[in-house]
């Protein structure tokens, strides 16, 4: 295995020791990884996005999402003027392929992408009955599909619309944050592969991570504060037409 | 399948998760905890007049009780791990605890209430009767056969005290049901202090209505005569419980278009579009203020005796239809608009599906064939008579 | 005495059996990290994090590419990662025989970010690929990993 050398030249040392683990066909949780040491987040810069849909793409991919169901998705939004109460808003395929082009001249336009919050205080593990799906020590909102009832009641419960029943496993599913992933020192697939850098995993409990700069020096939201579901996915530079 | 949508949903919001199974769940429990606060009116209440359905009352709550948590189990997408609930029960989770509230008013209340009431019966059956019966009255003895005045006299009293107990349990039972409901803050629909409270007296509206038809239904069936003084009282009952449960509707009602959040226009046009028929017409119209009149007039003139039997039973079967649709409105009409007040999905109910309509009649009938075992097992009213020629024991009720 | 309630001796008993019969099956059934670190079965996170991921990462893609790598450095695409165009591609990185990453077709790639769109934020660069090339494929013109066209063009020069 010469490229597996090669490779643990050119990584980190936590991602080395972790994919020496995927390589060797024993994936696991990196044995250097601590729960109580991470709180993680996520930064969306709404700026940025084009409204491509790798992340829709590479998400379904990694976490073989069934079609017509998202765990990321991106919206298109069209604000004419002063209306910023009645926003139109599309989303074809969850943005899965990219939108459509359009021409419209008035007001604004532009994409947000979404997917599970993450909330500290979520409504989702609030209502599970059975301890389904929990808040994991390090802040992922996660389900244990081996456990869950399909009962469904979580996604009532959440007020973002981010959680579906797979129809493959009849569980409750949604973003994981890609906790396989993060957990071995690589970032999310949506995160890997979004070409603009709108989307950026972020570890609050990181003192050297750039997302405590970022919060510093920008203006930035969550989804329906008035919720207070403590989201911890972070909006910089989004129209308070967004909901 | 493509599922219609109007304006825009939130992608993994058009499929709606909440079946007719859903709808039928707070409709029966509603129906058991209406017909048991009907039969504690009898005992703790002492209300003479509706004696004669207090035993129906108490089995019809049981037969319900039985089939409630069927639908649920069908709707899980793993019905196999649904002890989960009893095994490690989420205490933040009003439907774990609801399973806890359920058994409660099964075990300790309903069937208790029940056992202490028939036992007497039970015993003489046991006796009087053979075969695998015999079997069957024995078990339900637990081996004791003692029918002295004293134990019968215990028992009345025990009985009295678990309806005591009985009454804010079928409360509880049901009120937890709108809390469910209620207590999702992210569905405006929903999220309402009032929800269990209104849940609650629509339920003792289904119950009381169920009960009186189940009687009058009953009693003809048996070519017996329909005893009109207790059909009057409990149709006033009827009225009166109406009445409340349709004021605390309004008041939601009102409340919601006065501040006019930002749900408001969202779901004013659902009301106004997808629910029209169902919700207005149905409910309301046909379901809530022509009973309500119905059951008025007979209040305010005085009719004759079969004017009077008919209009209950118009007003009785009416009520029943108006809160289930009250039921579907609130389940359905919950996740038929985005939680973005953009969009609007639509319900497309299957018919041979695990949740579909046949699934959803044969589960509304269900609760009668027991009923009707139950009857054939206890029976409820006095002049039925035990199985053999012992049976000259009239059944007493609560003497 | 108890004669007159011996009846109700026994359905305690009976409920007592019940209530014990559910207390030892609770018990029995429970799995055993459940309530490790919340309510939820802790195995669940570790059965989690050991999914299989099916993107390698850029940096293991630049551990053997390094030319590529290296030229990506010198144009915008620098922040573009190998597999946001390639695919994912961690069977290939683990095992590169196992799977060779698909030739991919720039006429269609390069639109789903580069095409004009009202909603794209204004300093993005954007074409409308009918007027600018006409649906030939960009790498016509255009080096992927260093999309500016300049020098080794014959008659480009200079920006």
């Amino acid at each position: 295995m010469d490229i597996t050398r090669r490779h643990l030249l050119v990584l980190l040392p936590a991602a080395a020791v972790a994919w020496k683990f995927v390589l060797a066909g024993t994936p696991g949780a990196s044995p250097n990884y601590k729960l109580s040491e991470h709180w993680w987040s996520m930064l969306i810069d709404i700026p940025k996005c084009i409204g491509c849909g790798s992340c829709v793409r590479a998400c379904a991919e990694e976490n073989d999402v069934p079609d017509g169901y998202f765990r990321t998705w991106i919206e298109r939004y069209h604000v004419a003027d002063w209306k910023i109460e009645r926003p139109e808003v599309e989303s074809p395929n969850g943005g899965k392929q990219g939108f459509p082009p359009n021409e419209i001249s008035d007001g604004k336009n532009f994409f947000v992408p979404k997917l599970c919050n993450h909330c500290a205080d979520s409504p989702c593990t609030q209502v599970c009955p059975v301890g389904a799906t929990f808040v994991t020590p390090d802040g992922v909102v996660l389900v244990d599909k081996t456990y869950c009832l399909g009962c469904r009641y979580c996604v009532q419960a959440c007020p973002y619309g981010c959680r579906f029943i797979n129809p493959k496993t009849n569980t409750a599913e949604k973003c994981s944050l890609c906790y396989h992933r993060i957990t071995k020192g690589l970032t999310t697939a949506c995160c890997e592969v979004c070409p603009t850098g709108a989307r950026q995993l972020a570890d609050l409990k990181n003192p050297k991570d750039p997302i405590h700069e970022f919060l510093k020096t920008h203006t930035v939201q969550v989804l329906k504060p008035h919720m207070a579901t403590g989201a911890k996915v972070f909006y910089n530079g989004m129209d308070g037409s967004v909901r | 399948m493509q599922i219609p949508v109007e304006g825009f949903m939130y992608p993994n919001e058009v499929e709606l998760q909440w079946s007719v199974l859903i709808v039928l769940y707070p409709f029966i429990t509603g129906l058991v905890a209406g017909a048991f606060i009907l039969a504690s009116l009898e005992r703790v209440f002492r209300v003479q007049a509706v004696k004669p359905t207090y035993r129906l009352a108490l089995l019809t709550a049981l037969s319900f009780l039985l089939v409630a948590p069927l639908p649920l189990q069908l709707h899980l997408g793993h019905p196999e791990r649904s002890l989960e609930m009893y095994l490690t029960p989420h205490r933040s989770s009003a439907m774990a605890m609801f399973g806890f509230v359920y058994l409660w008013y099964l075990m300790a209340v309903l069937l208790l209430e029940i056992w202490l009431d028939y036992r007497r019966d039970i015993v003489l059956k046991a006796q009087s009767s053979t075969g695998l019966a015999r079997l069957f009255y024995r078990a339900l003895t637990l081996g004791s056969s003692n029918i002295s005045q004293r134990s019968l006299q215990i028992d009345e009293r025990l009985g009295y005290f678990i309806t005591l107990v009985g009454i804010p349990s079928a409360f509880l039972l049901h009120g937890y049901v709108g809390f469910i409901f209620g207590s999702v803050k992210a569905n405006p629909w929903w999220s309402s202090p009032l929800m269990p409270i209104v849940f609650i007296f629509s339920a003792m509206v289904s119950g009381i209505a169920a009960v009186m038809l189940l009687y009058m239904a009953s009693t003809r069936l048996r070519a017996r005569q329909i005893d009109i003084r207790c059909v009057d009282k409990i149709a006033q009952y009827l009225l009166y419980t109406f009445v409340i449960d349709f004021s605390l509707e309004m008041l939601d009602l009102l409340q919601r278009i006065y501040e006019a959040d930002e749900s408001f226009r969202s779901l004013d046009f659902m009301v106004h579009t997808r629910l029209w028929k169902s919700q207005v017409i149905i409910q309301i119209l046909l379901g809530t203020l022509t009973p309500i009149a119905l059951l008025g007039l007979t209040q305010v003139l005085k009719l004759t005796e079969t004017a009077r039997k008919r209009i209950y039973a118009i007003a009785g079967s009416l009520t029943v239809i108006g809160i289930f649709a009250m039921r579907w409105n609130v389940v359905i009409g919950g996740q038929l608009f985005s939680k973005s007040f953009l969009g609007y999905t639509t319900y497309k109910m299957g018919f041979a599906t695990r949740e579909g309509l046949l699934t959803a009649i044969l589960l509304m009938i269900l609760p009668f064939t027991i009923l009707w075992v139950l009857v054939k097992l206890l029976p409820p009213w006095p002049d039925a008579g035990s199985l053999s020629a012992s049976g000259a024991t009239p059944a007493h009720g609560t003497s | 005495m108890f004669k007159d309630i011996e009846h109700l001796i026994r359905l305690a008993v009976v409920i007592l059996i019940a209530v014990a019969a559910f207390v030892l099956l609770r018990a029995a059934v429970i799995p055993s990290s459940f309530g490790q670190y919340g309510h939820y079965r802790g195995a669940a996170i570790t059965e989690i994090a050991a999914r299989p991921i099916a993107f390698a990462g850029h940096d293991i893609c630049a551990g053997c590419h390094t030319e590529e790598a290296a030229q990506k450095k010198q144009g915008k695409h620098v922040v573009v990662a190998c597999e946001a165009c390639h695919g994912a591609l961690a069977r290939h990185a683990d095992d590169p025989s196992a799977l060779t990453p698909a030739k991919l077709d720039t006429a269609v790639l390069c639109t789903r970010c580069h095409e004009a769109n009202s909603a794209k934020p204004r300093t993005f660069p954007q074409v409308v690929t009918a007027d600018h090339s006409g649906g030939i494929a960009c790498d016509t013109c255009h080096q992927p990993h260093k999309p500016k066209i300049e020098d080794e063009m014959p008659a480009g020069g200079k920006k």
